[in-house]
C-alpha cells in the first residue's frame, strides 16, 4: 500500500538485513510512529540464545533508533532549507528493557522530540508488541551530518 | 563575568560531559573543549543547553562556533547577559 511517509522510509540508510522499519503511521515535526515485524529467519535468533530465540536488546534499540530517531530526524531535515541530504549517527542511548520480544512479532515504535538543537536530535523512544504491552523504552540521541549536494 | 564565581559554575556544568581520563582540577580558562577536554561534539550540544538553562539566555549557532574554550564561554554568557 503507497503510504505518504515511503519517500522517508527511501531515505533511510539502511537494507536487509539491518533495515528494521517496515512503515510508518504519524510522523509531524514532535514526534512519529512506526511499525516492524520481527523476521524468525533473522540470523541474530539462531545464537540469542540458543535453543530460545529472543531478540537482542541491541536489536530492539536499533529499532528504536530507526524509527524514533532516524525517521524522525530526516523529517525534520527535510523542512530544513539549508541541509539538502544529511546523515544521522547515533551519540547516546540510555534503554530499558521491560518485556522480552520474540521472533515474528509485530511491535510499534513511537519516538518524541526532546529537542532538535545544533543539529543534535535527541527522542524519547517506545517500542510496544502487539498486544499494547510497553516492552522496551529510553532515550536516543544522534548528530546530524548534513552532506550537501 | 569573569570572576571565580562564574568560572566556577561553568566548570560545574562541563564536568558531568569530560572524559573519565580528564581530571576537572586541570582545566583553566585557555582549555580547549574539544582539542584539549575531548568533549565530543554531542556533548558540546549538551553544555550549551545547560548553560542556555543555567543562565536563561539563548544561544545560537554562531554562538556555538565561537565556544572554543572555556573562557570563550565565559565571555559569549557575559555578552548575551549584557544583552
Amino acid at each position: 500500500m503507497e503510504n505518504a511517509f515511503d519517500h522517508i522510509i527511501a531515505q533511510l540508510p539502511y537494507s536487509s538485513p539491518f533495515l528494521f522499519v517496515d512503515g510508518l503511521t504519524g510522523l509531524t515535526s514532535e514526534y512519529v510512529e512506526g511499525y516492524y515485524q520481527f523476521r524468525p529467519e533473522s540470523d541474530f535468533y539462531r545464537g540469542h540464545f540458543k535453543d530460545a530465540p529472543v531478540t537482542p536488546g541491541v536489536i530492539l534499540t536499533e529499532c528504536c533508533a530507526q524509527i524514533g530517531l532516524v525517521c524522525l530526524g530526516l523529517h525534520l531535515i527535510e523542512n530544513h532549507i539549508h541541509a539538502a541530504k544529511g546523515v544521522i549517527a547515533m551519540t547516546e542511548s540510555q534503554m530499558e528493557f521491560l518485556k522480552p520480544v520474540y521472533p515474528g512479532e509485530k511491535v510499534r515504535v513511537r519516538g518524541e522530540k526532546i529537542y532538535f538543537r545544533f543539529n543534535k536530535l535527541k527522542a524519547k523512544v517506545r517500542l510496544y508488541t502487539a498486544d499494547g504491552t510497553l516492552a522496551c523504552k529510553g532515550q536516543i540521541a544522534g548528530i546530524l551530518n548534513s552532506t550537501e549536494g | 563575568m569573569k570572576n571565580t564565581e562564574s568560572y566556577k559554575e561553568v566548570l560545574e556544568i562541563i564536568s558531568p560531559y569530560l572524559p573519565e581520563d580528564i581530571d576537572p582540577k586541570s582545566v583553566t580558562l585557555n582549555s580547549h573543549l574539544i582539542d584539549e577536554l575531548n568533549i565530543n561534539s554531542a556533548h558540546l550540544v549538551d553544555i550549551v543547553l545547560d548553560l542556555e538553562d543555567r543562565y536563561d539566555i539563548q544561544l545560537e549557532d554562531d554562538d556555538m562556533q565561537q565556544m572554543q574554550t572555556v573562557g570563550d564561554a565565559l565571555s559569549i554568557i557575559a555578552a548575551k547577559k549584557e544583552k
